[in-house]
């Protein structure tokens, strides 16, 4: 089976902290990883191919950087890597973001599974797999939370709701978004770290994957952000004091309307 | 941070060690040291991250990173905690006598299983009554055509019962003496093999300490390592080589009590400010990094000599192992006093730190042997110059 | 920058290198590349007399005018509102769309118009009049009474491309996530994920739709200038509801298709609730969430007891599903779900900022921790310092008398 696995770079949130100040978000020294919803797809995509054979591809559209994304994933068990890397990218919105990504999958060629993380870290959009398999023209399954059976030309799978879960069939090629509840990811191994470090990683660009220029970068993004700003800063807690009894009073006196209203 | 200039490999096993100490070791280990539990599905995350073989030669299905790799992962490992750790390094002695004195052939049997994390190894020498005086082991084996058949029983052994693979010292002429004494490779299954109850202990609960118990267990002459007579050679020079792991379990302890200790003198305030500002806290704080500091230094020092080759390594290999152990041991207790009252809960990390140390000053040799070691060396040198 | 209607494209697979195109090209548009026809589409005019020539159909020039990006804007009226139902009933998020989008189509002088797909929803078209829906476009079909991707899909790219809104919008929900991101591709559109704010650039005609990032510490003001319809998926529990007022009449425009546009590569076998699953933490007005300082599964019933009486839901910290307490569909953060009800009740989280990365948008904040400098109090409305297993349950038995439980 051709499993592709897209992944995107995102800030370590852990070491993200705010500025108590202007209240925004303090970037210096903070070093990048593969954005943790990945993580999982990554697994899954490895899983996969440890159970019916075949190749694992891990895909990023990023700057040159990105490199080391696409390594920790050959770590994890992925066979193959593919940075999409261009300056005429630069500005993607969701739709050119998928629409590039969509292009390199086409010249992939080969594929009957497509995984991705639900969504990013740093953007939370959930745009990109769905997005991926409207311009592939392929089914999606998002917000998968278990692979019940795959096998040639055909999956089932189990999509995680607000209520329980749905068990949906589908055909191959497929796209699916995957949920944290999927499987629990494998620390890189020190062979795997050693094959990623030799490893090549294939470098496209725009032309390699034969790009609309008008869809892609900023030309192809319809969505313009025109403002960034950060909101007031939550008011300073109100510490209750006293004892049990007292601050369990207070706080049901100050919370009774918010309950009730 | 000193740059001790690792090599490119050696990075990647701290590097990795540490990720798996941080994210997988790390959150559970208050867990296992409460339940006194062995840690399974963190041996099956270590074999499957290929650290269970990292000491042993790539043609063995190891990455050959020698003691060095050794000492730098099971430093890592116990950061995360001491107990866990020593699932790895416990096989790591019950292996070092294959690798050192095994022939191909049993090379070629238990290495790769090793290697790949399959079997865990043990090492059983001590007895109720042969503690630092390993000459006085009363278990005996005896031969009997192409057998020698074992009895008596080993004491709190580290991975007992859990391990596959047990490298055991058995006296086989009472006559010799020191040359009296053989080391065998003995398998769990073999009939006559079984274990005693396990040990509950003040530290290093993750990790299984029992007895384990020969009774007319009869061991092919095949399972001999290096000769008949050469068991207390075997042992010696296993130590030689597995101190500088002790010594790395106790840096990578002490380190963690430094961390914390840190942490928390920086957050922690009293008279309104951060007791990290306080000098009384710095210079403590001062003496317990340059202290875990020297202690990696010779630990590295010594793994590297070994790994170059070196034969002389009985005396660094003691010194590293001594200057580690006190080391864990002193900065741990510190570690506690900073933390105050609070160190002294076992919601908080550090009174864990302090009993999982103290057993680095004991076992593997007590620290008084170790000191008996060095003046050894020191005389015999001083002989050898004149 | 134009876009064209048309694409050419060469397929490799067929193409043998016969350069028979290459000759036959006016515009000198076709070379040779590893033995394949190269089309330079700045040369190409898409004149096809190369599709013409070739004998082996290698080329083709497909109709993308559903693709072409740019549209006159100018044709485009309304605002949209679509509304997601379950099991035959419409969602409390589609009032909240419904009020919003009132405010909207207002500013604008446009209709407000609600997508309604299901099965048997005719008689509850009225309810969508009453929540201020000036039109409703219906459609009714077996086949729609579940969500499923590619009928949504299709379907509401028919309405758009027929009926063509300025503005559409839809919940930031499992459902409406997985539609409008497909939506928008197919029909070059904006889209805007997860607002929390939305509102009219008068003079311009352009919705201002504003979103949170980095779990709500940066904001980010987004427009889609150049094209129609403009889209936005929007937070449960940031709009208010429309006041339902019996009286207000609207249009039904009942539209139906046939089979191939409902037709569906994927197929739904069966949907499961989950029992644990009773009170939806998105949807929740009051959630209770338990951290690490709950220090075992058990103690989380002392959480549930807190949340049965306030009818809230149960949240966690990632500590607590990762040590096996409860399952992952509790987890709140950046792992888990965001949410944002009225009120968040903090038990044992110390609040790392994975966790208020998705909860810090709650209107009001309990924390309640021994630790004084744990960070959720930096978050919190009120904090209380202390043992949970003392306060928690007062709580609990305080909040009982007050609502007479």
């Amino acid at each position: 089976m051709n499993i592709i696995v897209c992944i995107k770079q995102v800030p370590n949130t852990t070491q993200v902290r705010i500025n108590p100040e202007t209240n925004t978000l303090i970037r210096e020294g903070v070093e990048s990883v593969i954005n943790p919803f990945d993580t999982y797809a990554i697994e899954e995509g490895v899983r996969i191919k440890d159970k019916t054979g075949g190749k694992v591809t891990v895909v990023t559209m990023g700057p040159p950087q990105a490199e080391d994304a696409l390594r920790e994933a050959i770590s994890l068990g992925c066979d193959e890597a593919i940075l999409v890397s261009d300056r005429k990218f630069a500005g993607s919105d969701t739709w050119a973001t998928s629409y590039t990504l969509s292009q390199t999958i086409r010249k992939i060629k080969d594929y009957d599974i497509i995984i991705c993380g639900k969504q990013a870290s740093d953007g939370d959009t959930a745009q990109v797999g769905p997005g991926i398999s409207a311009h592939l023209d392929i089914p999606q399954v998002t917000y998968v939370r278990k692979i019940e059976e795959i096998s040639a030309g055909h999956a089932k799978v189990e999509r995680l709701t607000e209520e329980g879960y749905e068990i949906i069939e589908s055909k191959l090629p497929l796209v699916i978004t995957v949920v944290k509840e999927i499987n629990e990811p494998r620390m890189p191994s020190l062979k795997g770290k050693m094959r990623a470090k030799n490893a090549q990683v294939l470098k496209w660009n725009a032309d390699d994957i034969e790009c609309n220029v008008n869809d892609i970068g900023l030309n192809g993004s319809p969505t313009r952000v025109i403002k960034i700003f950060t909101p007031p800063p939550r008011k300073g807690g109100e510490i209750l004091k006293g004892d049990t009894h007292e601050v369990v009073a207070k706080a049901a006196d100050l919370l009774k309307n918010v309950i009730i209203g | 941070m000193v740059d001790y200039l690792l090599t490119e490999e050696q990075k990647m096993i701290k590097e990795l060690c540490h990720k798996i100490a941080l994210e997988k070791i790390k959150p559970v280990a208050a867990e296992y040291d409460e339940k006194e539990e062995f840690p399974w599905p963190i041996v099956k995350i270590l074999a499957d991250s290929d650290v269970c073989g990292v000491y042993i030669p790539e043609q063995y299905g190891g990455m050959g990173a020698g003691i060095m790799g050794m000492a730098i992962a099971t430093e890592e490992l116990s950061w995360g905690c001491g107990g866990i750790a020593l699932a790895f390094a416990a096989t790591g002695l019950g292996t070092f006598p294959i690798l050192l004195f095994g022939n191909d052939e049993q090379k070629k049997k238990y290495l790769p299983v090793i290697a790949s994390g399959k079997k865990l190894a043990a090492f059983a020498l001590t007895e109720a009554e042969a503690g630092s005086d390993a000459g006085s082991i009363k278990t005996t084996a005896k031969k009997d055509g192409d057998y020698y058949i074992l009895n008596g029983t080993k004491q709190w052994i580290t991975n007992g019962g859990e391990a596959d693979i047990y490298s055991v010292v058995a006296i086989t002429d009472k006559t010799k003496g020191a040359r009296g004494a053989t080391a065998f490779i003995v398998e769990k299954g073999t009939k006559g093999l079984e274990f005693g109850k396990k040990e509950k202990k003040l530290g290093i609960r993750a990790s299984a300490t029992r007895e384990v118990i020969f009774t007319d267990c009869r061991v092919h002459k095949d399972n001999i390592l290096s000769r008949e007579g050469m068991g207390f050679i075997v042992a010696m020079k296993t130590f030689d080589s597995s101190r500088p792991g002790v010594a790395a379990q106790a840096v990578g302890i002490a380190q963690r009590a430094l961390d914390e200790a840190t942490a928390y003198a920086h957050q922690r305030k009293q008279f309104g400010q951060a007791i990290s500002s306080f000098q009384g806290i710095q210079f403590m704080l001062a003496d317990m990094a340059t202290q875990v500091e020297s202690a990696r230094a010779l630990v590295y020092s010594a793994a590297r000599m070994i790994d170059a080759g070196s034969k002389d390594i009985a005396k660094v290999s003691a010194m590293c192992k001594l200057l580690a152990s006190d080391t864990a041991m002193k900065v741990t207790t510190d570690a506690v006093q900073i933390f105050g009252g609070y160190g002294y809960m076992r919601e908080y990390p550090v009174e864990k730190l302090m009993r999982d140390a103290k057993i680095t000053q004991i076992y593997e040799g007590t620290n008084q042997i170790q000191r008996s070691v060095i003046a050894m060396n020191l005389i015999k040198e001083l002989a050898k110059n004149k | 920058m134009s876009k064209n209607k048309e694409r050419i494209q060469v397929s490799k697979e067929k193409c043998v290198g016969c350069r028979l195109c290459v000759t036959v090209c006016p515009f000198s548009a076709i070379a040779m590349k590893e033995k394949k026809a190269v089309i330079d589409l700045e040369k190409c005019n898409l004149c096809g007399a190369c599709k013409e020539i070739c004998k082996f159909k290698a080329i083709d020039i497909v109709d993308i005018s559903s693709q072409v990006r740019f549209v006159d804007i100018n044709e485009y009226k309304d605002v949209w509102v679509f509304c997601e139902q379950k099991k035959g009933v419409i969602q409390s998020i589609a009032h909240e769309l419904l009020g919003e989008g009132r405010k909207l189509a207002d500013k604008l002088g446009v209709k407000l118009c609600a997508v309604l797909l299901g099965e048997g929803f005719q008689p509850k078209v009225k309810d969508l009049y009453a929540r201020g829906a000036d039109i409703v476009y219906l459609v009714d079909d077996p086949k729609l009474k579940h969500y499923q991707d590619d009928p949504y899909t299709n379907v509401i790219v028919k309405l758009i491309h027929e009926y063509k809104p300025e503005i559409f919008l839809c919940g930031a929900s499992v459902i409406g996530r997985s539609l409008v991101s497909r939506i928008a591709v197919k029909i070059n559109a904006g889209l805007t994920a997860d607002c929390t704010g939305l509102d009219i650039d008068t003079e311009k005609r352009l919705l201002l739709q504003t979103r949170p990032a980095f779990g709500g510490n940066i904001m980010a003001t987004i427009i889609s200038p150049n094209h129609r319809p403009q889209m936005s998926t929007v937070r449960h529990k940031v709009m208010k509801e429309a006041v339902p007022n019996s009286s207000r009449a609207g249009k039904l425009i009942l539209k139906t298709y046939d089979d191939t546009v409902y037709s569906s590569r994927t197929k739904l076998l069966d949907v499961v609730e989950e029992i644990e699953e009773t009170v939806n933490l998105s949807e929740a007005d009051i959630i209770v969430s338990g951290g690490r300082g709950l220090g075992g599964p058990e103690y989380f019933d002392m959480i549930r007891e807190l949340a049965k009486v306030l009818n809230g839901a149960v949240g966690s910290s990632r500590a607590a599903v990762d040590a096996g307490w409860i399952p992952y569909s509790h987890q709140v953060g950046q792992t888990g779900k965001t949410v944002c009800p009225k009120l968040y009740i903090a038990c044992g989280i110390s609040g790392q900022i994975q966790h208020l990365i998705g909860m810090q948008s709650s209107k009001t904040i309990l924390a309640i921790n021994k630790d004084p400098d744990a960070p959720i109090f930096k978050v919190a409305t009120y904090g209380i310092v202390g043992d949970i297993f003392e306060i928690v349950p007062a709580l609990t038995k305080r909040f009982r008398e007050i609502l007479k439980k």
